[in-house]
């Protein structure tokens, strides 16, 4: 119902509000909030029940809590179950929380930093970055080292990509941010061509495949080590960005504003572009490049609870948490036993959402 | 007191400033005019730090503008900047609420104190029954209420406006040069308009090419042959019951000796 509130809001335009004073629209703001984070929390439990074998919610917050706090319940489940449960399920669901949160963050972030609301997490060529690293892994260095070589490869790419837009527009950065999202394009394109010609270049049809399908992203192959970290950054990113939303807030509002509320645009907004950057990075070599996640859901966030990062970077955690949950259980349920890789369905998602934003936008600036 | 000394802006070889001086007393309100790109936006961003001065010195009450960060600055004096760019689904009491920032620690929230800062600023502008607007539903002269009420709100004793009537009509024009004034803080406003610049200023700093040209009283400064050789413009002067100089355009034939 929430969902459907947002959605309504989202596409009229309504106001949620009616006459409320600042006080009853902070508080109701942080009503928005709090009802975000237990429907998150609702469909990750849900949603780690659905598969091939159905378990209901019931029985999988009970193996979880069991798994967590030791034996407050005696277990009617079976061993398959609880292993289907802890093994399988809950760390792509995990997964699917942290990346869809810090992807969600990271785009709300970079929309204020370059004050454009069409920016996404890979402004600076992250993606494609991360994307030549993991063709390479997969094309040239196969069946060299382990789990880790794809994820690991998918990260270099990405620093060498920030690295490379920062050499090149870093400088330029000084005066504006768009030198730097230009940078950010134009890297981005030559390392896709070298992506694609990695792709072209290799004998193993199988490759291209498993290439193609690691650009579309999936959370099929998550295990835990990997779930643990991207966690961990996902916790970073929470709490450094909660910390930094009033100089988002600042940013948003123009430089010379920006500079005249006692922050310093220029280096404020290149150090944050790194750190959330990196961030990305690490989201992408987990789970492959994920599109529309971090494009859209801020802007629904702003629906619910307005435009000032405090709340809206929460927010935006739950959203895209929410959204990439509901996306892959999509991704595992629409053709058993085939996956769909998770990118397409963001895609044919976020782009209709998308398109109503983009009329949504036209009508309140005509 | 800001006080500037000397000060002079280079970009790229022009001079956007040359050696100019100035003092914004305390409790003064003090109008920059000239013609367009004669520096008066050059010379306000200068004066808060969002332009960095090539020579020549800024100093906040005796203290050296290079020796404070910018937060204390920002605590000491408040900015209205011209032609703010509006956040597309901003409410005005977010937009508002920025001028707490340089009041916050970086990780403390937005605490009662700011809350009631926050009110009392859209009170003192009218504009309390409109906190949960949108930006874009307002009128071009309640933005720039909003926008004073964000610098209210920072609670700074120097208050620096870039052009505040623009887009507004007679009415509005008046009303918020008139309600600035009656705030009584250290007050530099940049304006187009000779006759408000002459109605509602102490001083009058007149800048052209960069240069200040003449800075006083509107009667000293703003005589009919420097309009005229500044701006090309012919005008006579009016003393009204007050005793304040209006300008009016005038025809050849009516050519204020002076």
């Amino acid at each position: 119902m929430l969902l459907s509130m947002t959605f309504n809001h989202f596409i009229t335009g309504t106001p949620l509000t009616g006459q409320a004073t600042l006080g009853e629209l902070s508080r109701q703001r942080q009503r928005n909030l709090f009802l975000l984070a237990l429907l998150t929390i609702a469909i990750a439990v849900i949603s780690t029940g659905f598969g091939p074998v159905p378990i209901d919610p019931l029985t999988v917050f009970l193996i979880v809590s069991r798994r967590l706090v030791g034996q407050p319940v005696d277990a009617y489940w079976s061993d398959a179950i609880d292993a289907i449960v802890w093994i399988t399920r809950v760390p792509r669901v995990l997964m699917a929380i942290a990346v869809g949160s810090s992807l969600a963050m990271a785009g709300a972030a970079l929309q204020a930093m370059v004050r454009n609301p069409l920016a996404d997490p890979y402004v600076l060529g992250v993606s494609s970055g991360a994307s030549t690293g993991a063709a390479l892994a997969i094309t040239v260095l196969a069946g060299v080292g382990g789990a880790f070589l794809l994820p690991a490869a998918a990260f270099t790419g990405a620093v060498v990509s920030i690295l490379m837009v920062l050499a090149i527009g870093g400088r330029a950065a000084g005066s504006s941010p768009f030198r730097l999202i230009l940078a950010g394009m134009a890297v981005g394109y030559a390392l896709s061509s070298v992506t694609s010609f990695l792709i072209f270049a290799s004998d193993s049809p199988e490759a291209s495949r498993s290439v193609m399908f690691w650009l579309l992203g999936s959370l099929a192959n998550v295990h835990w080590p990997m779930v643990q970290l991207c966690l961990a950054v996902a916790a970073l990113a929470v709490v450094v960005l909660t910390l930094a939303s009033g100089w988002l807030d600042a940013l948003a509002a123009g430089d010379d504003t920006a500079m005249a509320l006692g922050v310093h645009p220029l280096r404020t907004r290149l150090t944050l572009m790194i750190f959330v950057s990196l961030i990305v990075g690490v989201m992408v070599a987990g789970a492959g490049s994920i599109g529309f996640v971090g494009l859209i859901v801020p802007h629904m966030a702003r629906a619910l609870v307005g435009t000032r990062h405090r709340l809206l970077l929460p927010a935006s955690a739950c959203l895209g948490a929410s959204f990439l949950l509901v996306a892959d259980v999509g991704a595992r349920m629409l053709f058993p036993p085939a996956e769909i890789a998770i990118g397409v369905l963001t895609g044919v998602v976020g782009a209709p959402l998308m398109l109503l934003l983009l009329r949504k936008t036209g009508q309140l600036t005509n | 007191m800001i006080h500037a000394q000397a000060i002079t802006v280079t970009r790229q070889g022009k001079h956007l400033l040359e050696h100019v001086d100035i003092t914004v007393n305390d409790g003064e309100m003090i109008g920059v005019v000239g013609p367009n790109g004669s520096g008066k936006t050059t010379l306000l961003r200068s004066l808060y730090g969002a332009c960095v001065i090539n020579g020549g010195k800024i100093t906040l009450d005796g203290t050296a503008m290079e020796q404070l960060s910018r937060r204390a600055i920002a605590r000491r004096i408040a900015v209205v900047p011209q032609g703010q760019a509006l956040d597309g689904d901003q409410t005005v009491g977010d937009m508002v609420a920025l001028g707490r920032l340089p009041h916050q620690a970086w990780f403390a929230s937005h605490g009662r104190r700011d809350d009631l800062a926050v009110r009392e600023a859209l009170d003192r502008v009218g504009l309390r029954t409109m906190a949960h607007r949108s930006m874009h539903l307002l009128s071009g002269g309640e933005v720039q209420r909003a926008l004073v009420a964000r610098a209210l709100c920072q609670e700074a004793d120097h208050l620096l406006l870039d052009e505040p009537t623009n887009h507004l009509d007679l009415g509005y024009q008046h009303d918020i040069l008139a309600f600035i004034r009656e705030l009584g803080l250290a007050t530099l406003v940049v304006l187009h308009d000779l006759n408000l610049a002459a109605r509602y200023c102490d001083r009058i700093l007149l800048l052209d090419k960069g240069r200040l040209v003449a800075g006083g009283t509107t009667e000293t400064v703003l005589t009919p042959a420097r309009i005229s050789k500044i701006y090309g413009v012919q005008t006579t002067r009016i003393a009204t019951p007050a005793g304040r100089h209006h300008l009016v355009f005038a025809d050849a034939s009516t050519q204020d000796p002076k």
